[in-house]
């Protein structure tokens, strides 16, 4: 007993030493520091100033066909020269090499205000570090920047229809012919297709009879002959989502990302990256709907006051208010520990598998709120806001399937963070 | 911002382990449990003496001059060892009321161990009001009421009477000893944490000048926290046993954690414990700096905790199969020291319904 006591003293004291050389007793701070703080604030100050007029109204017009993804593109071009974007990334590929706090606030802040999004969704969440981490130099130089300005916008090609959660067993096939392969196959799920200039691919190159071999990963150019896109009509009646069709595409030698065969490895530092990035923008997306539940509920007629007065309703409301609160503070934590190791670790599958239930929870309870007012789509004067929660429930179904079904991401929690033994 | 631990308060919470799994591994704290006595009063002074009972009390008073948020580190340690002694009751509860009060006789005396305090505080009908507190009646010198959910009352020999008078929200301290004063243990579910009734008949007291409602409402948060922060470190426990269990056990030809309707459950448990670990670091931060956002936070965090602790204990439980619902099985001694936790200072409904008005109104 008396060493593991003797110990605990003297580690008091030396906690204490430093505790009072920082003059407060933890780093552990939920607060904006100062410069974290004056980043915050010229950036809505930005942001007020810059949105388009209208934008986010009943009165907004989206532009259509070319002048739609011309009007993307010059927004994401103005929010890079505003310098607010690559915020993480290095310098020389037209990054700030700034604290990822920074990273946070941005996306805390265009998700607050419901800004535009920025064209380069997949390639500064997926592309972008997957290059990084694996890239030659000469991909680096070529591709980083422009995902940054909203020049090239770029796609994933991973999901086939036969190859969603097996995604190792993929059947897109790559032929070596001379310096360049051949690509045939068909990929789905693919946001960003219709309008991308670049590509992530994975594709078969070897059948070496185990199928996490003989993976290789490319750059494909969208544009090259043989490449074909056809959008995916979604529960919704949205097309986010496309297909991709690959028939003899001539892909470069210089665009395979890693060792030919090593595709695997680098596929999974992308997924990483994917949930670790999508982690805190789809939290600020949250926080948002939680504010607009929170006035749909205190606006709400219901038995001559509103549904916010309703006790089955304060408490579903809180206790969603409650559970945005530990997806905020979680992802918090996933970023300081992605400071710490320099790579995502497993907090983004919890985050992520929280964040789908939270959501789907949440338009759920949108929905009750509404009442017999629930039955009415957008279009209509008699409908409530529109149809957004009804849009927003329907969209929510996808949460958990898209970026890693909550199966798979519970797969990922036993056994890489749990150590469980494999189930396959 | 800046979320993680330094580097001190990693060792802290290592050390704090270290000391838990030495001094009261599991068999021990089943010991404590279901001897007829309880914690034995003589081991409080180990406590005292690796200086957890003044963790977040000033150098100057004796303490070792950390912040609050050091003490949750300790308090999810304790929760997850079920240390059986009166650490809530005492060092989080009633300590920075004697504090508060400028008591600094009594709060030497409970930092070097000598006493052991508790808070009296809920009345007849269960409740930890703040404003106004459950009603006692003073004449000045003596002290009348009835005071149920005493934790660690018969460890301790100070109570910090808490009640309202026609004249406001007070706090007394009692002598346990002292005539005038009738204890008994109540039969708590939670053998790890026993909790008592004390009558009070003209008994002797000396009251505490404190800003009754502000300094409650600041303890209760305080207390929230740790509670949420025992959850978490109680419910991590039971998935790390559940999860021995899944390596090991066969079933089929194979450990039953390679099926996945087994280790989703648990994937699931620490999904949950883990987010709500965040929420307590949360509280624990908005408490230790009394941040405005102290009291929802201190709620929110209790109620996640407390929901996904249950949560963690039931699956491990189902996982364990048979021999986890036996009484020679540690796991019901987390599962009852989880439901405990969400029953005390409010119901998880009392707590949201806490949280729906700060957000709602």
């Amino acid at each position: 007993m008396s060493g593991p006591r003797r110990g605990f003293r003297v580690l008091l004291a030396g906690a204490r030493g430093a505790a009072r050389s920082r003059g407060y007793p933890s780093t552990v701070d939920f607060r904006d520091s100062e410069a974290e703080a004056a980043f915050r604030s010229r950036l809505s100050r930005w942001l007020a100033d810059n949105i388009p007029e209208r934008w986010g109204t009943a009165a907004w017009v989206e532009p259509q066909g070319e002048e739609r993804l011309g009007f993307y593109r010059g927004w994401s071009r103005k929010l890079y020269d505003a310098g607010f974007i690559g915020l993480t990334w290095p310098k020389r590929y037209g990054g700030h090499e700034a604290p990822v706090s920074f990273q946070a606030i941005l996306l805390e802040e265009l998700a607050r205000v419901e800004a535009p999004e920025h064209l380069g969704v997949i390639g500064m969440g997926m592309a972008g570090p997957t290059i990084l981490a694996h890239g030659t130099e000469e991909q680096k130089d070529r591709f980083l920047r422009n995902i940054l300005t909203g020049e090239e916008v770029w796609c994933q090609g991973f999901s086939e229809p036969d190859a969603g959660s097996d995604l190792a067993s993929l059947r897109t096939r790559a032929v070596a012919d001379g310096d360049d392969w051949v690509v045939t196959g068909q990929k789905v799920w693919s946001s960003f297709a219709h309008v991308a200039d670049r590509c992530i691919l994975v594709a078969r190159s070897e059948d070496t009879g185990r199928k996490h071999e003989g993976l290789t990963y490319f750059l494909m150019d969208m544009h090259a002959p043989g490449v074909e896109t056809r959008p995916l009509r979604q529960m919704t009646g949205d097309a986010e989502f496309n297909e991709i069709f690959m028939d003899g595409v001539r892909i470069p030698g210089d665009m395979v990302v890693g060792e030919p065969g090593q595709g695997w490895m680098v596929a999974i530092t992308t997924l990483m990256n994917e949930r670790a990035n999508l982690g805190f923008a789809l939290t600020a997306r949250l926080d948002v709907a939680t504010r607009k539940l929170i006035a749909l509920a205190r606006s709400t007629p219901r038995d001559g006051g509103v549904a916010s007065d309703d006790p089955l309703v304060r408490d579903r409301v809180a206790s969603l208010w409650i559970d945005l609160q530990g997806l905020r503070f979680t992802n918090y934590r996933a970023f300081s520990s992605f400071l710490k190791t320099g790579a995502p670790g497993p907090e983004g599958s919890v985050a992520k598998l929280f964040w789908s239930e939270t959501n789907q929870r949440l338009t759920k309870t949108a929905l009750d709120v509404e009442g017999t007012f629930a039955l009415l789509d957008g279009g209509s004067d008699r409908a409530v806001a529109d149809g957004y929660w009804q849009h927003a429930e329907l969209r929510s179904r996808g949460n958990s399937i898209e970026g890693g079904t909550s199966e798979i991401l519970r797969n990922i929690i036993a056994e890489r963070v749990l150590s469980l033994p494999k189930s396959r | 911002m800046d979320f993680a631990f330094t580097e001190e308060q990693e060792l802290l919470r290592r050390a704090a382990r270290e000391l838990m799994d030495d001094r009261y591994p599991l068999d021990r704290v089943i010991g404590v449990a279901d001897a007829a006595e309880g914690f034995p009063r003589d081991e409080w002074s180990a406590i005292a003496e690796v200086g957890w009972t003044g963790i977040a009390v000033p150098e100057s008073d004796g303490g070792a001059g950390l912040g609050s948020l050091d003490e949750l580190i300790v308090v999810e340690e304790l929760g997850r060892a079920l240390y059986p002694g009166p650490f809530l009751g005492c060092v989080v509860m009633a300590l920075p009321i004697l504090q508060a009060a400028g008591a600094s006789e009594l709060v030497a005396n409970v930092v070097s161990g000598e006493r052991v305090a508790t808070v009296a505080w809920a009345g007849e009908d269960g409740r930890f009001d703040v404003d106004p507190a459950p009603k006692l009646s003073w004449d000045g010198e003596r002290l009348s009421g009835t005071r149920l959910f005493v934790p660690g009352l018969g460890e301790s020999d100070l109570l910090v009477v808490v009640g309202a008078t026609p004249e406001g929200t007070a706090a007394w301290a009692v002598d346990r000893g002292s005539r005038g004063v009738a204890w008994r243990e109540l039969p708590t579910v939670d053998r790890t944490r026993r909790m008592g009734e004390v009558v009070l008949q003209d008994a002797p007291a000396a009251m505490l000048r404190i800003e009754g409602d502000r300094v409650l409402s600041a303890v209760r948060d305080r207390a929230l926290a740790a509670l949420a922060a025992e959850a978490v470190g109680a419910g991590s426990r039971a998935i790390d046993l559940a999860l021995d269990h899944a390596r090991t056990r066969q079933q089929f030809g194979r450990p039953i954690g390679a099926f996945q309707a087994v280790s989703h459950q648990l994937a699931q448990a620490f999904a949950e414990v883990e987010t709500a670990r965040s929420l307590v670091y949360w509280a624990g931060w908005a408490v230790s700096q009394n941040a405005p956002e102290a009291s929802v936070a201190a709620a929110a965090a209790r109620v996640r905790a407390g929901e996904a602790a249950a949560f963690a204990c039931e699956r491990a439980i189902q996982v364990h199969g048979g021999i986890g619902f036996t009484w020679e099985h540690p796991l019901h001694r987390f599962y009852k020291r989880v439901l405990a936790i969400g029953a005390f200072l409010g119901s998880a409904d009392e707590l949201r319904a806490r949280v729906a008005a700060s957000i709602l109104d």
